[in-house]
């Protein structure tokens, strides 16, 4: 079945999809969105039951391939020591974080320039700060301004409250004389733009039955909307289709009755994210584009970038938050910059753990083998429970050809479409990284009194952050998308996501990923007499 | 009428094995994971886990050549030891299934201290903390690194 066609056609109504729809709404164009998923009932998220924690183990977790929702695909990632992790509705993952909030540095764009490594950044710090700050209002972000190691931010609320673990966490980065601030996050910690307050459910990144954590869904898709955004949902686009021109004429998808279905567009905007965009783009293969579209230069796909996560934990004598927080409150960016005495170049942030509920607790330390089975269970349970807290390094990771998705010869979704498969090492730069991380996390958990130390070295299901898949840059040769987003190749087909990445930072990347796309968007809106010249 | 998760001696293990992880104790007033109402909790709601779960069971059964309980408790040890060792990922999901379902009844919860609620909708009450605390890192200079 043909659709009418419309002026933009978005793909993907998570963190950018929503963030760029919003933007090119005061347009007055014909913008509509796709999504695989559909809207979220907040009355059915986890915290609303008293088998919270059992969820997050099953159609909550947060991997696509145990969750197997309907509105999930599958991704081979058994090549990859770190597992993909996503969301797929409306918000997309930003149904599924943390609301942990930094931004990229300024020098993050300047990384050739800085420390001979990687690439530059096209664009620089400065041409996103105006949508950083437009975005932080947009989501509505808490913290604390000033923060003299981060990038200056203005959060329109104020940070969360250090509650029990963060001054436990605080002393002892006192007492090693190292930074640390209260994070910014995009927890709401009063009433804001419709969104009720923070109240503390504890159990974030599944999804916030509060509204108090800002999803798109939430935050920019009503606003869109009212704007006369159409959103489609359960709606999978198998390919984008080209014209004799070479210019994209419109998707195929299939609807949520699983009929195919063809939707023309003028503009065409990838917002699928550093998994979902190659593989969309390398499943629109045609005779004109046999290595599929926008792929002249060889890179979609390549330089998939995770941000691999060495996490360390322990147990203080003092009670800690448990999970009657949300469940990150403070970052370090002592190691943030390059010091080459440390073995490798960029670095790492820090993200710090309040603390775990019961259920999470007694798992994973069985796991470890810290929690005995048999009569001692009790008297060790009591000690870890409500005694946690965590340090996380969040090691920037290089961009590496050999790092890449590709589809999967026989792997397929739902709908029959070639899934993606993951090829994924972790470098002997970020190794390096990760081990420092761990030993000056040793150093803090001792400095706070903890005990029974545990790591996960990476965090397996940690790839969160899904970058670098379809780059930015002014070379075609060396780059997916020009510096404003639109494909090198196919003059009216952009990409907002986490994939237009060159170098990933050493940080959460959604605030940047969201910037990014406000960013394309605005230089769209400028642009709009002559886009395909 | 569909098929019981379970077999019986596959109950019966389940039942067994989860005294072994968490038993009875009168010291904190407490069931052991063997609990007739734990283990209903855990039959009812095995779900997607199913699976792994029989598959931890045969291997169990497998080890033990005849039912859990009836072996001497230190072979049965043996037997535990070796499949919380060789299980790999279907000895951790039962393991995690009883676990899960432990840690929300309401006679554990009680003797922890714990709320026996979902978080929402009444939420829990955070403390502010010590901000001085972040005076001393107030006070040194901005220290951001140039990106030219």
């Amino acid at each position: 079945m043909k659709h009418e066609p419309v002026d933009v056609l978005i793909i993907g109504a998570g963190a950018s999809g929503a963030a760029v729809a919003w933007s090119l709404a005061d347009t007055k164009m014909h913008i509509l969105c796709l999504d695989q998923g559909g809207w979220m009932n907040p009355s059915e998220y986890p915290s609303t039951g008293r088998d919270w924690e059992a969820k997050f183990y099953g159609e909550w977790s947060t991997s696509p391939n145990i969750r197997a929702r309907p509105e999930d695909y599958p991704i081979n990632d058994d090549n990859s020591p770190i597992k993909v992790v996503n969301f797929n509705a409306v918000g997309g993952s930003t149904v599924m974080y943390t609301a942990h909030w930094p931004r990229l540095h300024p020098s993050d764009f300047k990384v050739r320039t800085l420390d001979g490594v990687a690439d530059d950044w096209p664009i620089d710090y400065d041409a996103l700060t105006p949508f950083f700050e437009e975005n932080d209002r947009m989501m509505g972000v808490s913290g604390l301004s000033g923060d003299p190691r981060s990038p200056l931010t203005h959060p329109p609320m104020p940070p969360q409250p250090l509650g029990l673990s963060g001054p436990v966490i605080g002393k002892a980065m006192n007492k090693l004389g190292w930074h640390w601030w209260p994070s910014d996050t995009t927890v709401a910690t009063m009433d804001y733009e419709g969104r009720a307050r923070c109240i503390n459910l504890g159990h974030c990144t599944p999804a916030c039955a509060q509204g108090a954590k800002a999803s798109t869904d939430i935050t920019y898709w009503p606003h869109a909307i009212r704007a006369g955004v159409e959103v489609r949902t359960h709606c999978r686009v198998r390919e984008i289709l080209t014209n004799e021109d070479g210019m994209a004429s419109g998707v195929v998808y299939y609807d949520k009755d699983g009929v195919e279905q063809f939707q023309p567009a003028e503009v065409v905007i990838i917002a699928c994210n550093g998994v979902g965009t190659p593989r969309l783009l390398l499943n629109s293969k045609s005779a004109r584009f046999p290595d599929g579209l926008a792929n002249s230069s060889g890179l979609v796909g390549k330089n998939l970038m995770f941000h691999p996560y060495a996490q360390i934990y322990g147990f203080v004598k003092e009670p800690t938050d448990s999970n009657r927080a949300p469940p990150t409150c403070l970052w370090s960016k002592e190691f943030y910059d390059t010091d080459l005495s440390r073995g490798f170049v960029r670095g790492y942030g820090i993200q710090f753990g309040r603390g775990a509920g019961p259920v999470f607790e007694a798992v994973a330390s069985e796991q470890k083998g810290i929690l005995p089975w048999g009569a001692d269970h009790h008297r060790v349970f009591r000690k870890l429970n409500g005694h946690r807290i965590g340090v996380s390094a969040i090691c920037e990771d290089l961009p590496e050809e050999h790092n890449r998705v590709t589809l999967d010869p026989v792997l397929k979704d739902g709908h029959g479409i070639p899934a993606p498969k993951i090829d994924y090492t972790i470098s002997e730069n970020s190794r390096k990284m990760m081990e420092h991380g761990l030993a000056r996390g040793r150093e803090i958990l001792e400095a706070a009194g903890a005990t029974d130390i545990c790591i996960n070295n990476p965090i397996p299901w940690g790839g969160w952050h899904l970058l670098g898949t379809a780059r930015m840059g002014t070379d075609p040769a060396r780059s997916v998308v020009n510096e404003w987003g639109r494909s090198h190749d196919v003059k009216n087909l952009f990409i907002v996501d986490g994939s237009v990445f060159v170098t990933s930072g050493g940080v959460n990347p959604t605030s940047t990923i969201q910037a990014v796309a406000l960013y394309i968007a605005d230089q769209m809106k400028q642009r709009l007499a002559n886009l395909f010249d | 009428m569909s098929e019981p998760t379970l077999s019986q001696r596959q109950r019966d293990d389940l039942r067994t094995v989860a005294a072994m992880i968490v038993p009875a104790s009168d010291e904190y007033k407490v069931p052991g994971a063997d609990d007739p109402a734990i283990q209903a909790d855990m039959l009812a709601t095995l779900g997607r886990d199913a699976a792994l779960v029989r598959q931890a069971l045969d291997h169990i059964a497998r080890l033990a050549s005849k039912p859990l309980a009836d072996l001497a408790s230190a072979r049965r040890d043996e037997v535990a030891h070796e499949f919380r060792a060789t299980g790999g990922g279907a000895a951790a999901t039962l393991v995690r299934v009883v676990l899960q379902c432990y840690y929300r009844d309401d006679r554990v919860l009680r003797s922890l201290g714990l709320e026996l609620r979902a978080p929402f909708p009444q939420g829990y009450v955070l403390e502010q903390g010590d901000w001085s605390l972040l005076d001393p890192v107030k006070a040194r200079s901005r220290n951001l690194r140039r990106a030219q």
